[in-house]
This record gives structure tokens, C-alpha cells and sequence, in this order.
């Protein structure tokens, strides 16, 4: 191996560090509960709700940075001369024509054009790629990647490797991110990482732990994540942290990150998409690859691709609209979405937002009231509560170095 | 979790407190506010409104979560903290002092807690 810190990363032997109660620990726990963090089960494993205040985590990243332990997401190396092409037939995006140190926001779809996760694909080299899958996906990710990259679907030979047991993944998200993330890192480093654009990646020595540094993350700010080995996580947390020290940072929990990627608009796994959503019903049909074509110039196919093509022209039953609340009283999911005595939707996600000062929410609805600007009303516990659709996101950042 | 539970109040184990004088004042406990997370949004009964004890009298709205309040008590609110009302974060800093939610003319009590059962309570 030229590189052999790197299989750190790479590997499949780790095991999950399973607390008596059943729930999984993070390769962090020890740091977080040293934090004083107040640590709920989310998933299957017990992580960071909040260590102080959300709402003053929440504003942190907004002004200054943040800090997250997103280790329970999922990493699943896709290798090997047939990747790119079974990656290509498994998942509804182009991975193929992505170039090296770049990502893309994608899903894998089941036959009937269900979304079975919402994933992030990192090509990290021509013949590898990391897809990283959401906490409570990730072995279903995984299985269907390991029965859809197959050497017969792709044509070559190809590996699925599991390292989500060993796999760390730290956040540092907001204005100051780059800051951060730099001071960590090398000197002959810093151009580099500080030189990546949105949904790029690359491979760098962060507190002298060989790790990948991804300018991707979930909260409508600029930012990075930081992948490293299980082992070293506490330590680059610390780097990290001391590097934040005079920038503002803070340590954030799940509580801020559900309400930071709320106001960017962003969906939520189990909330916005499932088995029973198309991507299209989302507004992210701009995902489903239909045109991606061999090189032999024919359409790939892939699992999915008959339902979402005949779902590409159709009329939705319903789809996703944000939600702007006129009183004070927030949309929480699950409550109706009425138009006068009639139900025309269900709430998908809803909170105070602490940026906007006022309720915010994301909502299924019927076509014909998810027009900006329709007045509609919520059921919040029996009463009416006005709100009116509104373009998504509800919060864009004041400057974007380009898109993903 | 090791919150602060004065002696000097009653208490209802849906984590509400109650002083024993007349008008009484009524807010949440620490271990309710510490559950909560940030109070965003207080609705309370308005001066003049019969509450009855052991009843849902409004409703305390943090960014994760919202909980129905219970008066501990049954008769006339007579005062509501306006700077609660408008700064609900008062609940979280100081739930015992600032933060108290409203004041009850007092007919008759509910059966409340002592400090030491609702221990126990807030414990269990």
C-alpha cells in the first residue's frame, strides 16, 4: 500500500462500542459526556442533543462555527475498475462522470422509485468511492450496495467495504469554518483545503491524523467535514476545538443541527423522504440522472429508472413546500395542513426558527395549494394557526461559494 | 441530573411549582426547563381566568418539543409575567425566581408535593 495510514479508513473490522443499554457509542462519547453534553438515542446510538443552550449552538453556527460528532452516519467504500458503473446501475446519479475530489448529493432508490436513503458520494479516486449513508440506512445501504455492485451489473470487478464502525466523522460548520479547519492543519496544507469548493474533497493531515476534509455539510452554512480513523476522533475533535478557540466555536448537537438544516431547507430522512416518497415528490427530481448515458452513448439503466422516468412527467399527488407560521405557535410533524375545513397536507418538519424569529415548516401538499403565497392554516393541538407557502430555503447564507 | 428543588415550594409531578401563599405564583421546575431545552414560546392563562387544579392551563413551547402547564391550584389568575411572556429564555436562567409564569387568587389547592416527594419524582 503506498499510502497505508489511509486504509485506516478503509477498513471493516471495527466494532461498534455497544453501551448496556444497547445503544451505540461514539468513537466521541468519552468527549462528549467530559463536555457535559445531554445525550439522547438517535438511531440506534446515543449522541449529543445539546451541551448548553441549542438555540445559542444554533446561533453560533449562523455567526461564527460550530463543531458536530456525526460519526453515526454511515461510510461505505464502493472500489474497484467496475465502481463507477455499478455505482451508476445502484444509485439514481451519474457517479461515473463525477471527477476526482468531488461529490455529490444523490439517492438509491428502490424499484417502485421509493428513496431508500438520501447520500452523499465522494469520488476519492478513479476507482473509489466513499458513499456515506444516513445512521439508521447505513446497513440497509449497505446490504443493497453489496447486491446491486455486483461484477455481472458493472461489467468489471468491484468491492463494497463497510468502515462504518471505524469511521469517525466530525463537523465544523459556519462563517469561521475555514479558520478552524485551516489552523489545523499543516501549513502546506492550508491552501489546499482552504482552496476547495462546495462538494469537493481532499485528503489531509488534521492534528497529524491522516483524515479526509470535505467542504460538505447540513446546515445551510459554509463548512467541513472531517473523516478520520474511530481511534483518533477524541484527539482531532481537541485540535479542532483549540483551533476554534478564538474563533468562536462551539461545541453543537443534534437539536441545533436539525434546526440549522430546517431553515436551509434541507430534508430529513424519515421525515421529508422515505419508502413511500419519489425524489421528485421532494423537488430534488433534478438528482434522478435519466439522462446519464455509457460510453457507448446508450442510457444507463438503473434500480428505479422505468418508475422515476414515468414519475419525471406526471402530475404529483403531493409535494414539499416550506411553510412560513404567522403566529407563534409552531407546525410540529405530523399535524394537519387545512385550507379551510379541508386537509390538504401533513407536516414533515417544524420548529421556531431562531434565525427568522418566527415557526417554520416543511409540508407535503396537494399540488394545487403550493403556490408561494397561498394563505393556509395548521392544526397545532386543535387550533388553527395561519401560515403561508413559502419558497425553500428559508435561510440562505449571505455569500455561497458556488454549488453543489 | 442533580437540579435545584427549594424546600420552601410545592410541587405537582407534571414538574410544575406553587408558593403556599395567596395569590399564589406558579412556574416550572428546573428539571422541567433542563428536559425542555430552550423555552421559545409561553402560552398562559390571561388575568381573569378561572383555572382549576390538576387542569391544562397553557402551554410552554421549546424548539424541540411543546408540553401542556397544569395549574396546581383552583381559582382566579390574577397576574401573568409579561417579561416571561416576551423573553421565555427568563424560564430557562431562572425558573424558580425571574421565570415564574403566572399568579392565582387561591379557592383551593390540588394535592401537591413537597420538595423531598417531588425528589423522588423528578428521580424516577
Amino acid at each position: 500500500m503506498s499510502d497505508p495510514s489511509r486504509r485506516d479508513l478503509r477498513g471493516e473490522s471495527g466494532t461498534p462500542d455497544d453501551g448496556a443499554d444497547g445503544a451505540r457509542r461514539s468513537p466521541l462519547h468519552a468527549t462528549h459526556v467530559a463536555l457535559g453534553a445531554h445525550l439522547v438515542e438517535y438511531a440506534g446510538w446515543l449522541m449529543p442533543l445539546r451541551y448548553g443552550s441549542e438555540l445559542a449552538e444554533h446561533t453560533a453556527v449562523r455567526t461564527a462555527a460550530g463543531i458536530f460528532d456525526l460519526s453515526h452516519m454511515g461510510e461505505i467504500w464502493v472500489s474497484g475498475p467496475g465502481a463507477g458503473a455499478a455505482l451508476d446501475s445502484a444509485l439514481v446519479g451519474w457517479v461515473s462522470a463525477l471527477e476526482v475530489g468531488r461529490a455529490r448529493y444523490t439517492m438509491l432508490c428502490a424499484e417502485d422509485g421509493g428513496v431508500v436513503d438520501d447520500l452523499v458520494v465522494y469520488r476519492t479516486g478513479p476507482e473509489e468511492f466513499l458513499v456515506v449513508a444516513n445512521a439508521a440506512n447505513a446497513a440497509v445501504v449497505a446490504d443493497e450496495l453489496r447486491a446491486r455492485c455486483t461484477p455481472e451489473a458493472a461489467g468489471d470487478a468491484v468491492t463494497v467495504v463497510d468502515a462504518s464502525a471505524r469511521t469517525a466523522l466530525v463537523a465544523v460548520q459556519g462563517p469561521a469554518a475555514e479558520a478552524v479547519v485551516t489552523a489545523a492543519l499543516p501549513e502546506e496544507a492550508r491552501a489546499e483545503v482552504a482552496g476547495l469548493r462546495y462538494y469537493a474533497a481532499a485528503s489531509a493531515s488534521v492534528g497529524g491524523v491522516p483524515a479526509m476534509v470535505a467542504r460538505t455539510g447540513y446546515t445551510g452554512e459554509d463548512g467541513f467535514e472531517v473523516f478520520v480513523p474511530a481511534d483518533a476522533a477524541d484527539h482531532v475533535w481537541a485540535v479542532l476545538q483549540g483551533a476554534g478557540a478564538g474563533h468562536g466555536l462551539v461545541p453543537a448537537g443534534l437539536a441545533a443541527r436539525d434546526s440549522l438544516r430546517l431553515e436551509a431547507g434541507m430534508p430529513l430522512y424519515g421525515q421529508e423522504l422515505d419508502r413511500t416518497t419519489t425524489p421528485y415528490d421532494a423537488r430534488l427530481g433534478r438528482v434522478v440522472r435519466l439522462d446519464k448515458t455509457g460510453p457507448d452513448g446508450a442510457p444507463i439503466p438503473f434500480v428505479g429508472r422505468e418508475a422515476l422516468a414515468a414519475r419525471a412527467g406526471a402530475q404529483p399527488a403531493r409535494i414539499l413546500v416550506g411553510l412560513e407560521g404567522l403566529g407563534r405557535r409552531a407546525a410540529r410533524p405530523g399535524y394537519a395542513v387545512l385550507r379551510g375545513e379541508v386537509r390538504v397536507g401533513q407536516v414533515t418538519s417544524g420548529a421556531p426558527s431562531p434565525t427568522l424569529g418566527r415557526p417554520v415548516a416543511m409540508a407535503y401538499v396537494t399540488p394545487e395549494v403550493s403556490a408561494p403565497g397561498t394563505e393556509l392554516t395548521v392544526d397545532v393541538r386543535g387550533r388553527a394557526e395561519p401560515v403561508r407557502v413559502v419558497e425553500l430555503p428559508f435561510y440562505r447564507r449571505p455569500s455561497q461559494r458556488g454549488t453543489p | 441530573m442533580s437540579q435545584h428543588i427549594p424546600e420552601h415550594l410545592h410541587y405537582t409531578a407534571q414538574h410544575e411549582w406553587v408558593t403556599t401563599d395567596d395569590p399564589a405564583t406558579v412556574g416550572v421546575t428546573a428539571v422541567a426547563t433542563e428536559a425542555l431545552g430552550d423555552i421559545v414560546f409561553l402560552e398562559l392563562p390571561a388575568v381573569g381566568t378561572a383555572v382549576v387544579a390538576g387542569q391544562v392551563c397553557g402551554e410552554i413551547e421549546s424548539t424541540k418539543s411543546v408540553s401542556e402547564l397544569y395549574s396546581p391550584v383552583t381559582g382566579t389568575v390574577v397576574e401573568v409575567n409579561e417579561g416571561a411572556m416576551s423573553d421565555p429564555a427568563v424560564v430557562n436562567s431562572d425558573p424558580y425566581g425571574a421565570g415564574w409564569l403566572f399568579k392565582v387568587s387561591v379557592e383551593s389547592r390540588g394535592e401537591t408535593l413537597s420538595a423531598a416527594e417531588y425528589a423522588g419524582v423528578a428521580a424516577g
